[in-house]
């Protein structure tokens, strides 16, 4: 204690640095600076170890599905620089990388059941020889014809991958029958290719006593360690999956990472050597699955006023060739099927379709946008019907009082789109602009214009019961600097920062004192994969349990030592302090050591709450829900189908929030990806189910002109989640990208007043040639 | 080329680089990250279309430095000869920030981080570019950069914070040292790295690059690499012989006469694009949506000619125009048009050994009329599903005669004959006798369906763009979503 004193004056009293309310701070990303030098260092830029060996995958160029006839692979053999050659036979344990029923074999074992579906992987000195030797391959199948799209396995009626699942309440068909008005409607919704930037990759490691450590570029390190275990027949505790960033995820790297860490795995296993597998851009987006593409058809009932009395909707979903996330992803459309509004009598029913195409998975929203397109397109279409202002339509439908059930039977108690879309109907002048834009239309020839608002209402928590939990372990050092680990993973949404801002605001220090370590399944087991949205509430109330746990017992000694209530002592800028009694953060934790109390702590959090009984359909599987909405007006050329978005309003509500500046980005990036899925992203897959679009040159994600230079993005002025969450925040990952939908239904719209109450037949994403299609429909 | 330099040399972080090539074949991309261990350039498509591999080359303009922005993974070391090589990490100096990357953390820029070195790299060209670049300026100088987590809104911001004023970094306090540095390198050496059978070749004179490309029929001639570069890292092809024009400076000459505008056969569409902007605005706009800016300050419009691809933007436009093209081998030249140069898919006019050495653009006279249009899914940076360009001579209130020429509706660049011929005569004011003239397009072409768009969209756009294209003629204002792009926006609001 003497010592302690004798530091105490050599400690300014009035910190230099005073860090306070370091939550709700827009600070940068954890990662900025790095990032602008290109520094901070992903899977492919670390220092290559001694011996480091490639891997590229091969496939077989023809064929879709069908046996593998032959596999002649001796000319990759003696190809130079290849050390070996990969096929299902290496593999000493299971031959699955399935994150759920099984079903996706690592390599192919006598069949293919898509094209891309890696057949051998070759395992070279150099990554040039490991590509240049896998084009030497000559792989036959005898094909059997594909089944490629949804309407293809509704024709001919192959079996399902998953059961069916329906929601219902009431007798929709009587209700409909005996409303005013109907709609009948069938539509096609697109899939999305992630485009993550950094491609797919992982590196494997061998460790000491048959052990492995795996670097991936996961959003689910935990899983990638229990595939490569069990494909090495290996318990879980001897592989170690660790990843520090990825350079964007969106899903893609939910499940589908899995593969490549088993390659790496594989191929470090089979030789002792360190190995690499890092795709080649076309090969991730011909190997990997995308967003579930639909075709949804529904019947709808409503009155004069454009008020729903009964909805009946199918989602026939393409899920590819094997099930991967496709029950949550189909669940979650089902749940936002509904968006926003009250549906008094329905049937939501789900077909999980099998095809002979890349297998379906996560992507940012896991399904959710593809219902929410199908309610907002209904709107769209009830307004057509009944001459009414689309805007006005939803404000009949939205949930209030004794309109509160979901299809799923959880109470909305935490609706605000009421006043959170008047608020955006005011600032975005919608009603004037309505005006302006009826008489543009009136004086335009070729160039028509559409707007249209569209709110999001999303539902947080993992639907799968047991991923809602997460783990933590927070190491302070003597000198008071603090390791943060957490199950989390960084994919650039700012996890990372927030969690941080977390422990620093518990120990009053400031980030510069915190070093946020890799995620890694050797620190915190069992985590869940960093999605749904949820990993910030998640994390972060982990991360904060574990902090505070810590700070416990600092505070404990100190108010023992200095006779004050423990409730006295403050811990901030870099200070403990109670009264006049005061000491670094620093002293404080070295004090606390020497005093033999620990310095670490695990902490752990499990949503409250939350009860879904899915074969009831029955229960609470949102924490709660996360609101927003947008309004786009855009302008399509009815000779060329052209389409330019001229303006966005968006408002969104992220609770109280931690970090603005992160929070702000996730909204902006998420509508722009909304965008771009429901515009200019068109996956095209020919009728021997190759995907033709398998590179940016033929795959066009939105571009910086794409964005209107007139882009009004705020936060709602929040007085934080009615829930207890950390900081009352809310999550923000997802729920954005469903603004983007506003873009859709604006062309919709546009094309819509072209003809008279028709419903045009517009799809989705809507190009040039899907706008000019429906513009057909209208006048035909 | 005897007494040829067996190394290129270039300009880095101040020191002048003399490499030799053992891999004529190798991009600057991996040289960057397999040879130098700079890991700060990333790779995210390997096919020049995603940016997060932008690096910044200078190259010396009369006395002062250009930065442009070039796609460092379709790039090819031969073509780093002469030049001065900047990437992302060079920009810190002393551990402070350079202006733009400052600015990308200010504004917020970097999410997931991977796209961002390449974004940095843009801005940087773009800080020492044009001095007050509008938003339309920066979002075109953006289009080659795929940010897929921001949505782009802080990036601009970024680029407008750190680029409308004058520059201001290590490049701008020593650019008469790296223009000095830079007209050493550029000597008027050949290089030759290889023998016989392997090589990689600058030649720095049209007699060496002659005399080369004759005794090596075989040789890949290789000028911007935006297509060639695509043959080696995504068909794997083996290249083993590679001659580069872009040393030879009577080849990038730009003539810019009363009546022609002649291009050397290594003149970028940068180094084109205020030129052939001046023939024509519809001209200049769908250079400015070809490719990306990377892609232009590479790319030459010879290579977009001789490639052959029947969805090059440039040709269409240029046989409209009734562009001549000048091929030569050794010191034997020969001239023919344009539109004759395309034979059939994948074949075009072009002995062995010979190179595409110049191109006569006719400007328009003064009774002549250009429209050209190509349809994207997105505007910026897309490959067109249809071009579309047109000439009309106007004599008196009729069209005297037309030149139609179309990319993405046959296996090559081609005219459409037939509606050249309805069109002929045709009344200006009697549009009602029009629809004749543009129905005739299905006479000339039977498209087909692919990725990009079906025959049937094909035929009907380009049926639409040819109705357009005549109310154009007779001046109503151009209907076409180009005019709201911001630049035209006070034209409707």
């Amino acid at each position: 204690m003497k010592e302690n004193v004798a530091n105490k004056k050599k400690t300014p009293a009035v910190p230099a640095a005073m860090v306070q309310g370091i939550l709700g701070q827009a600070l940068p990303h954890d990662s900025a600076i790095m990032h602008v030098q290109g520094s901070a260092p992903y899977i492919d830029d670390l220092r290559e170890p001694v011996g480091l060996l490639h891997i590229a995958p091969g496939y077989a160029m023809d064929g879709a599905r069908g046996r593998i006839v032959s596999c002649d692979l001796a000319a990759v053999r003696a190809y130079p620089g290849v050390v070996r050659v990969l096929t299902a036979s290496d593999i000493p344990g299971r031959n699955d990388c399935s994150a759920s029923i099984g079903g996706d074999p690592i390599l192919a074992d006598g069949e293919i059941i898509f094209h891309g579906q890696v057949v051998f992987a070759v395992v070279a000195t150099t990554r040039d020889a490991a590509r240049r030797a896998v084009r030497l391959a000559v792989v036959k199948v005898a094909p059997e014809k594909p089944v490629v799209t949804a309407d293809d396995a509704l024709r001919l009626g192959t079996p399902d991958i998953l059961p069916e699942y329906t929601f219902t309440r009431k007798d929709v068909n009587a209700v409909i029958a005996a409303s005013g008005q109907g709609v009948l409607d069938s539509f096609q919704i697109g899939g999305q290719e992630h485009f993550y930037l950094e491609g797919q990759i992982a590196m494997a490691l061998p460790d000491e006593n048959r052990g492995m450590t795996v670097l991936s570029s996961t959003q689910h390190p935990t899983e990638v360690q229990h595939c490569v275990a069990r494909m090495l027949g290996l318990a879980d505790g001897l592989v170690i999956c660790e990843c520090r960033r990825m350079g964007g995820g969106f899903g893609g790297k939910e499940s589908q990472a899995a593969q490549w860490a088993c390659l790496a795995a594989l191929a470090a296993h089979v030789t002792g050597h360190p190995a690499k597998c890092r795709l080649d851009r076309d090969d991730d987006m011909i190997m990997t699955g995308k967003r579930h593409d639909f075709r949804v058809s529904s019947e709808a009932g409503f009155d004069d006023d454009g008020r729903l009395t009964g909805v009946n909707v199918e989602f026939d979903a393409r899920c590819g060739c094997s099930a991967d996330l496709s029950i949550g992803v189909n669940d979650r459309t089902m749940f936002h099927a509904d968006n926003a509004y009250f549906y008094p009598a329905l049937r939501i029913h789900s077909r999980r379709l099998r095809t002979d195409t890349v297998s379906n998975t996560a992507f940012r929203g896991f399904g959710g946008p593809q219902g929410m397109v199908f309610a907002e397109r209904l709107m769209e279409s009830i307004a057509i019907r009944t001459g009414r202002d689309a805007l006005d339509v939803r404000k009949r439908n939205f949930y209030g009082r004794g309109r509160d059930m979901t299809p799923y039977g959880q109470q909305v108690t935490d609706n605000i789109l009421p006043e959170l879309v008047g608020k955006l109907e005011e600032t975005s002048s919608y009603r004037e602009r309505r005006l302006r834009l009826s008489q543009f239309n009136e004086n335009s020839r070729v160039l028509k214009k559409g707007l249209s608002l569209v709110p999001v209402k999303f539902g947080i928590s993992f639907t799968l019961q047991h991923m809602n939990q997460a783990g933590a372990l927070v190491l302070v050092y003597t000198d008071g600097s603090v390791q943060l680990n957490h199950g989390g993973t960084e994919m650039g949404q700012g996890l990372y920062i927030k969690v941080a801002q977390v422990v620093a605001d518990v120990f009053g220090i400031g980030l510069d004192r915190i070093r946020i370590a890799a995620t890694s399944t050797g620190k915190v087991p069992n985590a869940s994969a960093t999605a749904a949205s949820a990993s910030t509430d998640l994390n972060g109330m982990a991360a904060k349990r574990a902090a505070e746990e810590i700070r416990d017992n600092i505070a404990n000694l100190l108010a023992r030592d200095w006779r004050v209530q423990k409730a006295k002592i403050r811990f901030e800028g870099g200070m403990v302090a109670a009264g006049s009694k005061l000491m670094s953060f620093a002293e404080a934790c070295k004090h606390t050591h020497q005093a033999r109390l620990p310095l670490s702590a695990t902490g752990y959090y499990a949503t409250p709450k939350i009860t879904w009984d899915r074969p009831k359909a029955k229960g609470r599987p949102f924490f709660y829900f996360a609101y927003g909405a947008s309004c786009s007006e855009v302008t399509i050329d009815t000779m060329t189908g052209e389409m330019r978005v001229d303006r966005v309003d968006i408002l969104h509500d992220v609770g109280k929030s931690m970090n603005p500046a992160i929070d702000l980005g996730q909204v902006e990036g998420a509508f722009v990806q909304g965008m771009g899925w429901l515009t200019t992203e068109e996956l095209v897959y020919d009728a021997d189910g190759r995907l033709r679009t398998h590179a940016p040159s033929t795959y066009k994600i939105p571009c910086a002109s794409d964005v209107p230079e007139e882009f009004n993005v705020a936060l709602y002025d929040s007085k934080g989640n009615k829930e207890e969450t950390i900081f009352r925040s809310k999550a923000v990952g997802e729920p954005p990208l469903m603004l983007g939908i506003s873009v859709w239904t604006a062309i919709f719209s546009a094309v819509a007043n072209l003809g008279n109450r028709t419903i045009p037949a517009l799809d989705t994403p809507a190009t040039p040639e899907a706008i000019m299609h429906a513009i057909k429909s209208i006048r035909a | 080329m005897a007494m040829a330099r067996e190394t290129i040399r270039f300009l880095r972080r101040g020191n002048v680089v003399e490499h030799r090539v053992n891999n004529p074949m190798q991009t600057v991309l991996d040289y960057l990250r397999l040879d130098e261990k700079s890991m700060g350039t990333k790779e995210g498509c390997n096919e020049g279309d995603c940016g997060a591999c932008t690096i910044v080359l200078g190259r010396l303009s009369n006395d002062h430095v250009i930065y442009e922005p070039v796609n460092a993974c379709i790039l090819l070391m031969g073509q780093l000869h002469g030049r001065e090589l900047v990437t992302v990490d060079d920009l810190t100096i002393g551990g402070k920030l350079h202006p733009v990357q400052q600015a990308m953390v200010d504004q917020h820029g970097s999410q997931c981080g991977f796209c961002t070195p390449g974004i940095v790299m843009s801005l940087f060209a773009l800080h020492h570019g044009a001095e007050k670049p509008d938003r339309r300026v920066i979002v075109d100088q953006l289009a080659g950069n795929l940010c897929r987590c921001t949505g782009y809104r802080p990036i601009i911001a970024a680029a407008q914070q750190s680029c409308t004023g004058k520059a201001a970094d290590l490049w701008a306090e020593s650019a008469s040292e790296i223009v000095a540095e830079l007209k050493k390198l550029n000597d008027a050496e050949d290089v030759f790295c290889g023998n016989g059978d392997v090589f990689l070749a600058v030649p720095a004179s049209a007699n060496s690059l002659c005399e080369l490309a004759a005794r090596h029929p075989d040789a890949t001639i290789v000028a911007g690499a935006t297509d060639v570069g695509l043959w080696i890292t995504k068909l794997l092809r083996t290249l083993p012989k590679l001659i580069f024009t872009g040393g030879v400076a009577s080849l990038h000459t730009v003539a810019d006469r009363v009546a022609t505008l002649s291009l050397g056969g290594a003149v970028t569409y940068a180094e084109a694009e205020k030129h052939l902007a001046a023939i024509s605005p519809d001209l200049g706009e769908v250079l400015r949506r070809l490719g990306s800016r990377q892609v232009r300050s590479s790319g030459t419009i010879a290579g977009n000619i001789a490639n052959g691809s029947p969805i090059g933007d440039m040709p269409p436009m240029l046989i409209a125009l009734g562009t001549r093209i000048v091929l030569r081998k050794e010191s034997e030249q020969r001239d023919l048009l344009l539109e004759d140069f395309y034979i059939d898919y994948g074949k075009q006019d072009r002995k062995p050994g010979e190179l595409l050495w110049r191109i006569d653009i006719p400007k328009l006279k003064s009774n002549e009329r250009f429209f050209a249009h190509k349809i994207t899914k997105r505007f910026d940076q897309d490959i067109s599903a249809v071009m579309a360009a047109f000439k009309f001579a106007i004599a008196g209130r009729m069209v005297g005669s037309a030149v139609i020429a179309f990319g993405g509706m046959a296996a090559t660049p081609r005219r459409a004959r037939k509606a050249e011929d309805a069109i002929k005569g045709l009344k200006l004011d009697a549009p009602e006798t029009w629809e004749r003239a543009v129905a005739a397009l299905a006479q000339d072409f039977a498209p087909i369906s692919d990725m990009r768009a079906s025959a049937s969209y094909r035929m009907e756009t380009a049926q639409a763009l040819l109705t357009k294209a005549l109310h154009e003629l007779v001046g109503e204002r151009p209907s076409s979503l180009r005019v709201l792009t911001p630049a035209g926006k006070e034209a409707w609001t």
